[in-house]
C-alpha cells in the first residue's frame, strides 16, 4: 500500500518505518524542507551538534554503544565535507551509520551552484556505498536500502544525498520491505569442512590462542556468549585488539589483556609462541602484527571474517572461513561438542604455566607517586571508583587512549567506544553524546587529551543544550603525548610542535558554556574529585593535570616483531631502527 | 627458547625469519565483472584501483543486458598472486558488483581487442603495409593517396605486433578497445 507524499516527507516516514529514534544533524539551505518535516513531528529526536564531523562521531558512538545504525543529517556542500572523517572514521570501524545529506536541485548539478559539491564523488572512497537519488520516487526504498547495506555483512557508512528538488517533489511512498536488498546479501555461514578442520586443530593445540576483534562485537551480543562459552569450555587464553575489549570480560579466566603495539606482554608473547591462533573478527592490522616476517612464526593460523577480503590479506592463514562470527561459532562449538569436547590438557597445561610466568612480568606496574598524579593511576582509580556502574567509556587519540585500554577492564561489549583504524582526534567527546543519547541513564566517560579534546570542544554547546551528563576525563600532560613519546623515541627529543600551548582554563571554560568544570593536580585529591564527577548531574570537564613526560608501555616499536617488547622502566632511547621509522 | 630470556629494552636481539614473505612473483590476469548499469559504477572499480594501488592494463566496459540494465567490465590486471586474490576480493564487495570472473585461471578463454591504426605514406612503403595488413588480416577502412586506416581485431598481442610492423612504415595514430574476454565451452 503506497501513499504519495513529498521527498522531505519520506525521509522522516523511512527513518520512522527503520525504527531511528534519534539523528544526530545541523541544518543549511539543502536540506531545510527535511527540517520543516522534522519540526512538525515527535517520534524522531534531532540533536543539534556544533559541527557536522561531531554529527558523525555522534552517530558512531551511538551505533556502538546500542548495536543499531546510526544516522546524521548534513547540509550540502561544507556540511557534506564536514562529515568526510567522521565517515572515514567509521568505514575503517566498521561502524553502520547512515548519512543524509542535502544537494543542491538536480537541474543545478555541475553548474558550482552555491554550496555545491561532489558529495557522492567525494564519499565514494569513505563509505561502503553512497547514492544521489534524482526522483523522489526512488527516495524512500534508496533509504531502506542504505539500512540494508550500513547493516548487512561487514557493517560500514553509506550516504545518501537527496538534491532540494527530490525533496519537494511528491511520490509514492515505498515501504520498508520494498527496498532492494537482494543483490547485497553477505555469506553469514562459515564453510562446514573448515570448520570441522579448525575443531581437529582445536582438539590438539598445545598452545592454542585466541585473538579476536572488533567483528566479534559487530557480530552482536550472541556472539560474544558464543565466545565466552568456547573460551571457558576448551580453557585456551584470549587476547583482543583494542576494537574488540568486552566481547570476553576482563575478568574472565582466559583473558590475557589487550594486544598489539600498546598490549600486554603476555599477550604478545602469546601471540609470538603459539602453535594455534584463531583469529576471531580481527584484520591482522600493523598494529597489531609489528613487523610480518616474524609475526608468530610457528603457528597455524585460523580467520574467521565476514568480509572475504580480509582473509589472506596481509597473513597468509589456514583456516579461513567466512562467515558471521555468531554464525561460525555457534557451529565451532557444535562440532566441537559432538566430537566428545577434546583438548589437549597437558600442553595446554604447560602453556598456561608459561603464560603465568609471563604474568608476573606486571608489564602494567608503576609507581604511584605523592607528587604528581601519574596518568596510569589516574586510570586505575578511574576503574577502581567506576567499574561497578553501568559505565560506557569512550576515548580520544593519543597516550590516554592506549592508559584507558590497558587499565580499564570491560565486562561486556558495547561499552567501549575508541577510534581504532582512523585513529581520529575528536573522536571521543562527540562519540560520547551519542553513547549518552542512547542510554540516557548511564554513566558516559571520555578519557580524553588535552589536545584531542579541544579538537572538538564546541560540543559541550550540545552537551548543555540536551542535558546530556557526559563526563570529559582529560588527562592534561599539557602534550601532544603520543607524538611527544615517539619523538623522543625517533627524533633525539626533538619536540617539534608537540607542545600544547595557550591551553584554555578547562574550568572556566566549562563554566563559559554552563557546565561543571573540575581541576585535580594532587594525587591525594584524586578519588574525592573523581566521585564529584560522577555524583554530579550533568556535564563535567575534569582537567586532570597529570605526569607531563610519561611514556606509554609495554610497547612493540615499528617494524619489531612481538617479543621485542619495551617494557615500563626500559630505556627507549634509540630503540626503534631507521627502517622501523619509516612504518610509524 | 623462552621469551622471558629476553632482556628488557634489548632490541639488538635477533628476530625470526622463518614465514617466507609473500612472492615477488608478478602475474597477469583477466578479470570479467559483472555490473549493474548504475551511476558511478565505474567509478567505483577504477577508484578502487587507484586507491589501492593496484594495475590496470586494460579495461573496457558496456552495457551486455538492457532490460537487467548490467555491464560487463573487462579488466586485465598484473600483481603478485595475493595481490590478484584482494583484487577479486575486493570488487567483490562493491554493492552493485555481482559476479567476478577470473578468466586466466577459471578454464581456457578467448580475448579479443580492437584496434585502429592509421598509416600514412607512398612508394614501398605503402605496399608493404597494405602486404603486412593482408597477412594479419586487417581492413582497410579508410583510405586516401597518402594514407590508410586499418582495422584489426585479435589478442592484444597480435595488435601489438602489427602495430609493431607498422611503427617504421608510417604510423600515426592508434586507437584500442581494449580487451574483451569470454570463457570457452557451453558454459
Ligand atoms: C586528527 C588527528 N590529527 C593528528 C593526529 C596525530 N596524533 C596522534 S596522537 C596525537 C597527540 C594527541 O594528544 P592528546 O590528545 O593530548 O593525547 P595524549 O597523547 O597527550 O594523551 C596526535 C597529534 C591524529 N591522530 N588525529
Ligand atoms: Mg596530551
Amino acid at each position: 500500500m503506497s501513499k504519495a507524499m513529498t521527498g522531505a516527507k519520506m525521509v522522516v516516514q523511512a527513518l520512522r518505518d527503520q525504527g531511528v529514534d534519534t539523528v544526530f544533524g545541523y541544518p543549511g539551505g539543502a536540506v531545510l524542507p527535511i527540517y520543516d518535516e522534522i519540526f512538525q513531528q515527535n517520534d524522531i529526536r534531532h540533536i543539534l551538534v556544533r559541527h557536522e564531523q561531531g554529527a558523525v562521531h555522534a552517530a558512531e558512538g551511538y551505533a556502538r554503544a546500542t548495536g543499531k545504525p546510526g544516522v546524521c543529517l548534513v547540509t550540502s556542500g561544507p556540511g557534506a565535507t564536514n562529515a568526510v572523517t567522521g565517515l572515514t572514521d567509521a568505514l575503517m570501524d566498521s561502524i553502520p551509520i547512515v548519512v543524509l545529506t542535502g544537494q543542491v536541485p538536480t537541474f543545478m548539478i555541475g553548474s558550482d551552484a552555491f554550496q555545491e559539491a561532489d558529495t557522492v564523488g567525494i564519499t565514494r572512497p569513505c563509505t561502503k556505498h553512497n547514492w544521489l537519488v534524482k526522483e523522489t520516487e526512488k527516495l524512500s526504498a534508496t533509504i531502506h536500502e542504505a539500512f540494508h547495506v550500513a547493516t548487512a555483512g561487514r557493517p560500514g557508512p553509506v550516504l545518501v544525498d537527496i538534491p532540494k528538488d527530490v525533496q519537494f517533489a511528491s511520490a509514492d511512498y515505498q515501504p520498508r520491505n520494498a527496498a532492494k536488498t537482494q543483490r547485497y546479501q553477505p555469506q553469514v555461514k562459515g564453510d562446514m569442512e573448515m570448520i570441522t578442520k579448525l575443531v581437529e586443530a582445536i582438539e590438539t593445540a598445545k598452545r592454542p590462542v585466541f585473538y579476536t576483534g572488533g567483528g566479534v562485537i559487530n557480530s552482536g551480543p550472541a556472539a560474544s556468549q558464543l565466545l565466552r562459552e568456547l573460551v571457558d569450555a576448551t580453557g585456551f587464553p584470549i587476547t583482543s585488539t583494542l576494537m574488540g575489549l568486552g566481547a570476553y570480560p576482563a575478568s574472565g579466566r582466559g583473558w590475557l589483556g589487550m594486544l598489539g603495539m600498546h598490549g600486554l606482554y603476555e599477550a604478545n608473547l602469546a601471540m609470538h609462541g603459539c602453535d594455534l591462533m584463531i583469529n576471531v573478527g580481527a584484520r591482522f592490522d600493523d598494529r597489531i602484527t609489528g613487523r610480518l616476517d616474524a609475526f608468530s612464526p610457528n603457528s597455524r593460523k585460523a580467520h574467521i571474517d565476514i568480509d572475504p577480503s580480509s582473509i589472506n590479506k596481509v597473513v597468509r592463514t589456514d583456516f579461513p572461513i567466512i562467515g558471521d562470527v555468531g554464525h561460525v561459532l555457534e557451529d565451532v562449538l557444535k562440532v566441537w561438542k559432538a566430537r566428545g569436547r577434546k583438548v589437549n590438557r597437558e600442553g595446554l597445561q604447560r602453556w598456561w604455566a608459561e603464560i603465568e610466568e609471563w604474568k608476573k612480568v606486571d608489564c602494567l606496574k608503576y609507581k604511584p607517586s605523592g607528587k604528581t598524579i601519574r596518568p596510569q593511576h589516574a586510570m586505575a582509580r578511574l576503574e577502581a571508583l567506576t567499574k561497578d556502574r553501568d559505565r560506557y567509556i569512550c576515548t580520544e587519540v593519543g597516550q590516554h587512549q592506549m592508559w584507558a585500554a590497558q587499565y580499564l577492564g570491560f565486562e561486556d561489549p558495547n561499552r567501549w567506544m575508541t577510534s581504532g583504524g582512523l585513529g581520529t582526534m575528536g573522536y571521543g567527546f562527540p562519540a560520547s553524546i551519542g553513547v549518552q543519547m542512547g542510554h540516557p541513564d548511564a554513566l558516559v566517560i571520555n578519557v580524553a587529551g588535552e589536545a584531542s579534546w579541544l579538537m572538538n570542544m564546541q560540543e559541550l554547546g550540545t552537551a548543555v543544550q540536551f542535558r546530556l551528563p557526559v563526563k570529559q576525563f582529560i588527562l592534561n600532560n599539557e602534550r601532544l603525548g603520543m607524538v611527544r613519546q615517539w619523538q623522543e623515541l625517533l627524533h633525539g627529543e626533538r619536540y617539534s610542535h608537540s607542545w600544547s600551548e595557550a591551553l584554555p582554563d578547562f574550568v572556566k571554560l566549562a563554566e563559559a558554556f554552563g557546565c561543571k568544570g573540575i581541576i585535580c593536580k594532587d594525587p591525594a585529591d584524586l578519588d574525592d574529585a573523581i566521585m564529584e564527577m560522577i555524583e554530579h548531574d550533568g556535564p563535567v570537564v575534569f582537567d586532570c593535570l597529570v605526569e607531563k613526560h610519561e611514556n606509554c608501555f609495554p610497547m612493540i616499536p615499528s617494524g619489531e616483531p612481538h617479543n621485542k617488547m619495551l617494557l615500563g622502566e626500559a630505556s627507549t632511547k634509540d630503540a626503534i631502527g631507521a627502517k622501523g621509522a619509516v612504518m610509524v | 627458547m623462552s621469551a622471558l630470556k629476553i632482556k628488557k629494552g634489548s632490541t639488538k636481539h635477533s628476530a625470526y625469519n622463518l614465514r617466507p614473505t609473500f612472492s615477488e612473483h608478478l602475474e597477469t590476469h583477466t578479470l570479467a565483472v559483472i555490473v549493474d548499469n548504475e551511476p558511478g559504477v565505474l567509478a567505483r572499480v577504477i577508484g578502487l584501483f587507484s586507491g589501492r594501488g593496484y594495475n590496470i592494463d586494460s579495461l573496457t566496459v558496456a552495457e551486455i543486458d538492457h532490460e537487467g540494465h548490467q555491464s560487463r567490465i573487462t579488466i586485465v590486471t598484473t600483481g603478485t598472486p595475493q595481490v590478484i586474490e584482494q583484487i577479486k576480493a575486493q570488487l567483490g564487495r562493491i554493492v552493485p558488483v555481482h559476479e567476478v570472473h577470473d578468466l586466466t585461471v577459471e578454464g581456457r578463454s578467448v580475448e579479443r581487442e580492437l584496434a585502429l591504426l592509421k598509416v600514412s605514406g607512398s612508394g614501398d612503403k605503402r605496399v608493404e603495409a597494405l602486404r603486412l595488413a593482408d597477412i594479419f588480416r586487417a581492413q582497410v577502412v579508410d583510405s586516401t593517396l597518402e594514407s590508410f586506416v586499418f582495422q584489426i581485431t585479435g589478442t592484444p598481442e597480435k595488435v601489438d605486433a602489427f602495430a609493431d610492423l607498422m611503427r617504421p612504415l608510417g604510423l600515426q595514430e592508434v586507437a584500442r578497445t581494449g580487451v574483451a574476454a569470454l570463457a570457452r565451452g557451453t558454459e
